[in-house]
């Protein structure tokens, strides 16, 4: 975790740059300090505490920087009150932000492997960040692999940067949904499946999965299938977050907090946990 | 340029399969090629070939009665498509189009039915290649059932 320079507690102010339509429900927020600050420095896979006045805060991942974007983007599902609130705000608006906070993806590990990205709906938010630090050093990392799923072909995400990905830095990209209809050209299918589609070496493969549980669920099984070690998985678990640093309770998991000492985790070290219905 | 059997025999569907029965496999296949929007076949037709796709995709699609097709898997490159040419009624749950040109091996179904009838040990072998592409489609059925990505708002 990055050293944060005021109370953790304590929200400093961001103003919104540009608001990015993702999809029908989906948003992300170009942020920057109000006072001219330079902006903070993430790890991909950390997120920030993003504070609607008068409403409430969520923890969002930090999706980017991205190409066209000036510094701190956070992709929005709007689902409840806060989001909602969140996706109110126009260019200019204030908000509060508290952060970076939480685990990051394992880029250093995945140096001269392979590298197996598995993203379900928004879940691929919080891989964006690593996709983009992969290329900045395409040459150093073998096979990249980029799988994605989501409900409908209206639910993608980033769609305009998958052919960028694929055509000039020769990731693999499969994009599958679970259902569309007949004018759609792409996959129809769950992401699992896309697994035997995609090239890499399982003895030396980096798998790195966020989305719904359920789907991890199913993506660890069959990359553990395919010969991937358990310690080469890792995942992001998602529970109620509160304070973010581990004081509250909220979003405990077994004997961690996601907030503190997630939201990444390897799979081998939470399996125990991962799964069981009282958790 | 490769031949039928070469290419059968190190597909993972065919993999370690005694070579008189390979080369009867081989004598059911054909090379075939669908233009994008194609029918492979309809549903309710007799089921009595199955393809290996070698490139392209193909829709397995439902249509509801006025409503526009809905498409609820995609087969693509390496992969099976259908098996209901070995499973009584023997006829086809799906339409099947072809998403873009697609190249595939089509292999005489019926034929083959016949041949697991007279010779059980062929049968066991289709049989047991053909359970786990069975099993994962439900699997993958099953996960799709649970609408993993939620509601709509």
């Amino acid at each position: 975790m990055n050293p944060i320079s005021t109370s953790p507690m304590t929200p400093s102010l961001y103003t919104v740059k540009k608001k990015i339509a993702e999809s029908h429900d989906t948003f992300s927020l170009d942020l920057a300090p109000r006072d001219g600050s330079p902006l903070i420095t993430f790890q991909p896979g950390q997120f920030n505490m993003l504070y609607a006045f008068g409403v409430g805060e969520v923890p969002i991942s930090i999706s980017g920087p991205a190409p066209g974007t000036s510094g701190l983007i956070h992709t929005i599902r709007e689902v409840g009150n806060v989001t909602r609130a969140l996706h109110q705000l126009k260019k200019g608006a204030t908000l509060g932000l508290r952060g970076p906070f939480g685990s990051s993806w394992p880029i250093e590990e995945a140096r001269g492997k392979d590298v197996v990205i598995i993203a379900g709906g928004i879940g691929l938010a919080p891989l964006r960040p690593v996709i983009y630090k992969l290329l900045e050093q395409r040459n150093q990392f073998g096979n990249i692999a980029l799988l994605y799923g989501t409900r409908e072909p209206n639910d993608l995400l980033f769609t305009k940067e998958f052919e960028i990905w694929r055509g000039k830095y020769g990731i693999q990209v499969k994009i599958t949904v679970d259902t569309a209809d007949s004018n759609w050209r792409g996959n129809v299918g769950v992401v699992t499946t896309s697994i035997a589609r995609v090239s890499f070496e399982p003895a030396h493969t980096i798998a790195m999965i966020c989305g719904p549980e359920i789907m991890m669920r199913y993506a660890v099984l069959e990359m553990k299938r395919r010969g991937v070690s358990e310690d080469h998985i890792y995942m992001t678990m998602e529970r109620n977050m509160k304070c973010a640093i581990g004081f509250c309770g909220h979003c405990q998991f077994g004997p961690a907090f996601i907030c503190k000492d997630g939201p990444v985790f390897r799979y081998d070290k939470v399996k125990h946990f991962f799964g069981i219905r009282e958790i | 340029m490769k031949t039928l059997e070469s290419i059968l025999s190190v597909h993972p569907f065919f993999v370690n399969l005694e070579s008189k029965y390979m080369a009867l496999i081989t004598g059911c296949a054909s090379n075939v090629r669908f233009e994008a929007g194609e029918f492979i076949h309809r549903q309710g037709e007799e089921a009595n070939s199955f393809c290996i796709i070698r490139q392209g995709k193909v829709a397995l699609q439902v249509c509801p009665p006025h409503k526009n097709p809905v498409t609820v898997q995609t087969v693509s490159d390496g992969e099976i498509l259908g098996w209901a040419w070995l499973v009584p009624p023997y006829h086809w749950q799906f339409d099947a189009q072809a998403v873009e040109l697609t190249r595939a091996i089509v292999l005489d179904g019926k034929c083959l039915r016949n041949k697991c009838n007279e010779d059980h040990t062929l049968g066991y072998e289709l049989l047991s290649r053909l359970l786990p592409i069975v099993g994962q489609t439900m699997e993958a059925t099953r996960i799709q059932l649970l609408d993993l990505y939620g509601a709509r708002s």
